[in-house]
């Protein structure tokens, strides 16, 4: 037996596998993406619109099915952070601006890089759009980041409901 | 005087993720602690999905909302004039944090709802939920549980509930764990591998009349024993199968429950006991806790029509007829039981609904319903349901 105060380590490896079910609703969005579409889903009974929909309104439970919303590649960033701490397996080197983009019509916001501007200057309510790789797939990677459009900065009263 | 039970206790995979176990208090204690005061619940409306091998096509929110919708339809409630929702299932299945919230999306919980869950089968999420319903101040419960046992390696998911230092590093899974108790069993006394087979045998044929089950169909008793070993001394179909599906029932208290619908399932009794986790310290060949529930449910004091029992081994099924005193006249598990379905997290809830069912059709007046928990039968909970 160990003095009291010395101890054991015991490395145990420990790993497990899983094949990810998208589900119905993620399935039409990732196709949609391939496309270089970004599809929304209304709900039936509020008529939120959610992007990369479950498959239900979580505010309501029921399905969203056929109430797809083809989605401008335009929003409003609702909020960001910048990353100036570098974390394993990380692709974009620091320090770089990742926020929330709300486009326009829907009512939850995707996560997305906000490029071709100075990471020092984005700001919420930035009016941004997509920029896709030129090869896409059924994948959010398909768009390589967001960029300013150059439009005036969204009042924050138009996105203060999506925080 | 308030009684608060809370989910998480007991819960095999509390220690695996750090949460502190916090104490329930059990179906006798809470009887002792309100002397004659225990409400009547019931079972009042039930639904399920099929069990499938492999749900390749819906998640887990696209399984459980249809399932969720059929029960409140059937119940003619809507969920605003639900008292309390909890859940059953475990964030291991899905591999991912919080699958339990996330869960949520097919209830539909706004405005807020008074909610809960057990990282357990749902079987004590309902037991939860006729606690709730002992507080007296709310008449309606819904109870939902969900489980895919395919996206990832379930044998491999179900030996992280085991002893992290001494027995996890040895990747004892729950069938090499149920081949040790089956042999035991074996050598112990007068059950041969016939008895495990003619289990097997009438779990399937029953299975024909359950059209949600998984595995059904006519097979021969020697033909089962003519099958190779796959783990000795199981063969393939002493194992339950591989299944993805979900569960939901809505609990009623006394008069709410005549109201929703003409022939309730009273929950006359319901207890749950646990075994050390040591397996070592345990008597495999039999299964104390379910005894020791059976007894403070009230099993033995009236005839039983029908018993559901989860056994997912068919072996287990001998032990826990032994543990409950179920006799021959007894019609053991009529829908086919874990051999013929095995969504793990649902199986238990399935059993208590499947007892139910036949108090709710008039086929049963009294029923055994009974949920199991850990490896080879570590906890165990029993109802008894009965007719008016
Ligand atoms: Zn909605």
């Amino acid at each position: 037996m160990p003095e009291r105060g010395e101890g054991t380590i015991v490395e145990r490896p420990l790993r497990l596998d899983y094949d990810y079910t998208a589900g119905l609703a993620q399935s039409r969005f990732l196709k949609g993406i391939a496309q270089k579409k970004i599809l929304g889903e209304r709900c039936p009974k509020c008529g939120k619109v959610y992007v990369g929909s479950r498959g239900s309104c979580p505010t309501d439970g029921v399905a969203t099915d056929g109430g797809e919303v083809d989605l401008p590649h335009k929003g409003t960033l609702t909020t960001f952070c910048v990353v100036n701490v570098p974390f394993a397996g990380q692709s974009v080197e620091c320090p770089y601006a990742s926020g929330y983009i709300l486009l326009d019509g829907a009512d939850i916001p995707l996560m997305g890089l906000i490029q071709e501007i100075p990471h020092d200057q984005v700001r919420m309510g930035l009016r941004v759009e997509a920029v896709w790789e030129d090869e896409v797939g059924p994948t959010l990677q398909s768009i390589k980041y967001w960029k300013p459009t150059g439009e005036p900065d969204a009042d924050y009263e138009t996105y203060k409901m999506h925080l | 005087m308030v009684l608060r039970a809370t989910g998480k206790a007991g819960s095999p995979f509390a220690a695996v993720l750090g949460r502190r176990p916090v104490r329930t208090i059990s179906a006798s204690g809470a009887a002792a602690y309100l002397g004659e005061a225990m409400r009547d619940v019931a079972i009042v409306a039930t639904a399920q999905s099929p069990a499938l091998r492999k749900e390749e096509r819906r998640n887990e929110v696209e399984i459980l909302m249809p399932v969720i919708h059929e029960l409140r339809e059937n119940a003619k409630l809507d969920q605003d004039d639900i008292g309390f929702t909890v859940s059953g299932s475990c964030d291991y299945l899905q591999g991912q944090p919080f699958a339990f919230v996330t869960a949520l999306d097919a209830i539909g919980p706004w405005p807020p709802i008074d909610e809960s869950h057990v990282e357990m089968d749902g079987a004590w999420a309902l037991y939860e939920a006729w606690v709730r319903l002992q507080h007296g101040d709310i008449d309606t419960a819904l109870v939902y549980s969900f489980g895919k046992s395919s996206p990832g390696d379930i044998r491999r998911i179900l030996t992280l509930q085991l002893d992290p230092y001494y027995l996890v590093p040895m990747w004892p899974d729950p069938v090499a764990l149920a081949a040790l108790q089956a042999r035991a069993l074996l050598e112990s006394d007068g059950v041969s591998e016939k008895d495990m087979a003619e289990v097997v045998a009438r779990s399937r044929k029953h299975a024909k009349d359950n059209p949600n089950a998984q595995l059904k169909g006519d097979v021969d008793v020697d033909q089962l024993l003519n099958e190779p070993m796959y783990l000795s001394p199981l063969r393939k179909h002493d194992c339950p199968p591989i299944t993805d599906g979900a569960a939901a029932v809505i609990l009623a208290a006394g008069d709410k429950a005549r109201e929703i619908t003409d022939r309730p399932a009273w929950i006359r009794g319901i207890d749950h006991r646990i075994e050390p986790h040591s397996l070592g310290v345990r008597d495999l060949t039999d299964s104390p806790s379910t005894r020791k529930a059976g007894e403070v449910a009230g099993v033995g004091s009236g005839k039983v029509d029908v018993a559901e029992l989860y056994a997912p081994f068919s072996h287990q099924e001998i032990i826990l007829r032994r543990a409950l005193g179920l006799g021959d006249g007894v019609n053991v598990n009529p829908s086919g039981g874990a051999l013929a379905a095995n969504a793990v997290m649902v199986a238990g809830l399935l059993r208590v609904i499947e007892a139910a069912q036949r108090i709710m059709d008039g086929s049963a007046d009294r029923a055994v319903a009974h949920a199991t928990s850990g490896p080879a039968l570590q906890q165990n909970l029993v109802a008894v349901l009965e007719g008016e």
